[in-house]
């Protein structure tokens, strides 16, 4: 059929089954944004900053497993939406955004709005494209779908002229992608398993390190099962939060730079890692000399560039996590034996013991860490958990009672404050039966707080509980630890807004909350009533997130406590 | 660990973009690109690069990965055991001995390709390191310009 270049992508993208678009308007895409206003395939949420578009269609993706869609004018409108392709590529998101350009005959003569879109966004994309012409976009805009959602999935770009939005040509949605030089390994080498199985079965001390690659997998189920099934201990990064659930016997807790000292010392004592879908990060392996230095590892993953990066694996697997997981366990089946892990389940248990995830109740002040505790008391598994970037993200991941894949969402590669509302806007749109909170900051949250208008706007009901420390927290506790305690502009006390006449100028409801009773009761109000809101919690301002592997540290020499008064 | 120098050869889909997106890995992590040849590979939708660079295992191994994660890549060499060979191109005054330089390049698998009224130009292609050699001697003949092609290699 012959249509528009503009009506080719409303086609391809309700061809794909979206049903959300989260964008913003300009110039330059205008020739789409006139097929958007007069189809009905889909929903565009106007937000109110591009960067808040790229993460409102990150949360939709992670929330949902699908490929979220975000749309943005050229030039200043793309330079802003690139931190959340940024974002996305760390965290190897789904997306494609669509962005326009100015008109072919234009470009490079530095016109109006005009800037070398794809030059930018080739470092922080999976794939992207410059469209020269309409005809090739049926293909350009399905191999995208395609490309975002395999392998290891990414944000994919395409930046469409002005006239070849307005171009006439054939579209044919039908033909299947053909992509000779990408085709991605998924079914995992079943040599390399068997042999990873018998030094599974042959190890003493082994220990699962599970990593974000089994939530893009959908491999949680299987995970949870391998777990029981063996009987082996397992630790989480950050970005696997959820995938054992947080009462699983066999779930140490997360590791690395704040996981728990036990599961770091696990990680330091055990013989045999078996690594699904995580990618020995500086964030979690600490000093690489010394990371696991007794262990033989085996690494199970999508992205052949990931393995043996960083730490060398003896038993290299590359394939979806979830299909070598079944497979490992169909033939490892009658040969385990649970019995064999019982002095390394006590060792584990008396580490455990030793150094529990803890923090001090003080009466006067509530403790963040509580805050994130009582979230979870009370609403559980009926929450999912978005995060903003400091001591409250970390609280938040060491805290929270996460019983499933998905439920939590926060920006572990990039760590881009300024994530945690939005994103949390997506979620509710891709979950809205469960209640969509956004764990954040004083700090974080006035990096994308315009969003307000986008959720009252469109009955997106985030609730945003501020762990207020009047601090750049996480900053704060480096100076307060390594820069002697120079609080170089990180002190917030004296540039605090009202923020419950702020979020009520936007038509939320805010609560000020200085008690634990308050917090309750702000909570369960902010739930029924269905709205957006702040909740405003002052907490203990000097508190630190413990436990911590300083910077280039080695996993087992752990800073356990500190107390600044 | 020491840097050594590496040949690549990357096979990719002849379409824009795709040169940037292959030298992009090596400016990202500061890595120089000593040369880079580009040609189509006849009959077929592909291009070849030849890039020669130097760096440590870790770092030349995590690149040749990286270049395979590059959707328009289909293949990446790193060459061990190879045939490489260079062209250079040499300007000389033709006051110069015609007869002393086209011998001395007939040693380099070359020889002279153009005689003007001013200058000659020699041609010469063999593997680099000789055709360092090569521009080392004949420094006393004067010349005037010099340009070397980068190299192309094939695994034996
Ligand atoms: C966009 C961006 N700028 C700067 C930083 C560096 N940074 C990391 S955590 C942090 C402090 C965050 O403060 P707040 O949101 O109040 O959280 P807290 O640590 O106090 O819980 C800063 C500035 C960042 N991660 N992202
Ligand atoms: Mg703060």
């Amino acid at each position: 059929m012959q249509m528009s270049g503009a009506q080719m992508v409303i086609e391809a993208l309700i061809a794909e089954g979206v049903d959300t678009v989260f964008g913003y308007p300009g110039g330059a895409i205008m020739n789409v944004y006139d097929e958007i206003y007069k189809q009905d395939g889909f929903e565009h949420i106007l937000t109110r900053h591009e960067q808040a578009s790229v993460h409102a269609a990150e949360g939709y993706a992670k929330a949902s497993g699908k490929v979220g869609v975000a749309m943005i004018t050229s030039g200043p409108g793309f330079t802003n939406a690139v931190t959340g392709l940024a974002d996305a590529y760390m965290d190897s998101i789904p997306l494609v955004v669509i962005s326009g350009q100015v008109p072919m005959s234009l470009i490079g003569t530095d016109a109006f709005q005009e800037i070398d879109a794809v030059g930018i966004s080739r470092s922080c994309t999976k794939h992207n494209y410059l469209v020269t012409d309409a005809s090739e976009l049926p293909r350009i805009l399905k191999e995208a779908f395609y490309i975002a959602a395999s392998g290891r999935p990414g944000p994919i770009h395409i930046d469409i002229p002005k006239d070849v939005t307005a171009q006439i040509a054939e579209f044919d949605y039908s033909k299947p992608v053909e992509l000779e030089t990408y085709k991605p390994t998924v079914k995992g080498n079943s040599r390399q398993i068997r042999k990873a199985v018998d030094a599974i079965v042959n190890a003493k001390r082994p220990l699962f390190y599970l990593g974000g690659g089994i939530i893009n997998s959908n491999a949680s189920e299987e995970v949870r099962q391998f777990v029981a099934m063996t009987g082996i201990p397992a630790v989480e990064t950050f970005m696997a939060r959820g995938t054992l659930r947080y009462d699983d016997e066999l779930l140490i807790s997360m590791l690395g730079m704040h996981g728990s000292y036990a599961a770091n010392m696990a990680m330091s004592e055990t013989d045999l890692v078996i690594a699904l879908g995580a990618r020995f990060d500086d964030r979690v392996t600490g000093k690489l000399s010394e990371f696991a230095k007794n262990a033989d590892i085996i690494h199970v993953d999508i992205d052949p560039a990931s393995i043996s990066k960083l730490v060398n694996a003896h038993y290299p697997i590359v394939g979806d996590v979830k299909g070598v997981v079944i497979a490992m366990m169909e033939l490892i089946a009658d040969k385990v034996n649970k019995s064999r892990y019982e002095s390394w389940l006590e060792t584990i248990a008396n580490f455990e013991k030793l150094h529990p995830l803890s923090y001090q109740e003080e009466d006067d002040v509530i403790k963040p860490q509580w805050v994130v505790e009582r979230i979870g008391e009370l609403l559980g598994d009926q929450a999912n958990i978005s995060t903003d970037v400091g001591q409250h993200q970390m609280w938040a991941a060491q805290f929270y009672p996460f019983t499933r894949a998905r439920q939590f969402i926060s920006s572990g590669g990039l760590g881009t404050m300024g994530f945690g509302f939005p994103a949390a806007m997506g979620v509710k749109r891709a979950d809205r039966d469960r209640v969509s909170i956004n764990i954040t900051g004083d700090g974080s949250i006035l990096m994308n707080i315009q969003e307000l208008m986008t959720a009252v706007e469109n009955k997106l009901p985030v609730i945003n509980v501020i762990l207020n420390n009047q601090y750049l927290g996480m900053v704060r506790q480096w100076q307060t630890l390594f820069y002697d305690k120079r609080h170089s502009s990180t002190d917030l006390s004296a540039g605090q807004p009202n923020f419950t006449m702020l979020v009520e100028s936007f038509g939320g409801v805010g609560y000020e909350v200085t008690t634990k009773a308050e917090f309750d009761a702000a909570l369960k109000d902010a739930v029924e009533k269905n709205v957006v809101a702040l909740i405003n919690v002052s907490v203990a301002r000097l508190e630190n997130v413990m436990p911590m592997v300083p910077s280039g540290g080695s996993l087992f020499n752990m800073m356990l406590a500190s107390k600044e008064k | 660990m020491a840097d050594a120098r590496r040949v690549i050869s990357v096979i990719v889909i002849n379409e824009a973009s795709v040169l940037s997106r292959v030298t992009d890995l090596f400016s990202g992590r500061g890595y120089n690109i000593e040369s880079l040849t580009v040609a189509p590979v006849p009959d077929s939708k592909y291009s070849r690069l030849t890039i020669v660079t130097s760096g440590s295992v870790r770092v030349s191994e995590q690149i040749v990965k990286q270049l395979h994660k590059l959707i328009p890549v289909l293949k990446v060499y790193e060459h061990a055991d190879l045939v490489e060979k260079e062209m250079a191109l040499v300007k000389f005054p033709s006051s110069e001995s015609p007869s002393d330089i086209s011998a001395l390049a007939s040693a380099y698998n070359g020889g002279i390709v153009n005689v003007g009224e001013e200058t000659i130009i020699v041609m010469i292609a063999d593997e680099p390191k000789r055709v360092s050699n090569f521009l080392n001697l004949v420094k006393r003949y004067h010349p005037k310009e010099i340009v070397r092609s980068g190299s192309v290699a094939l695994e034996r």
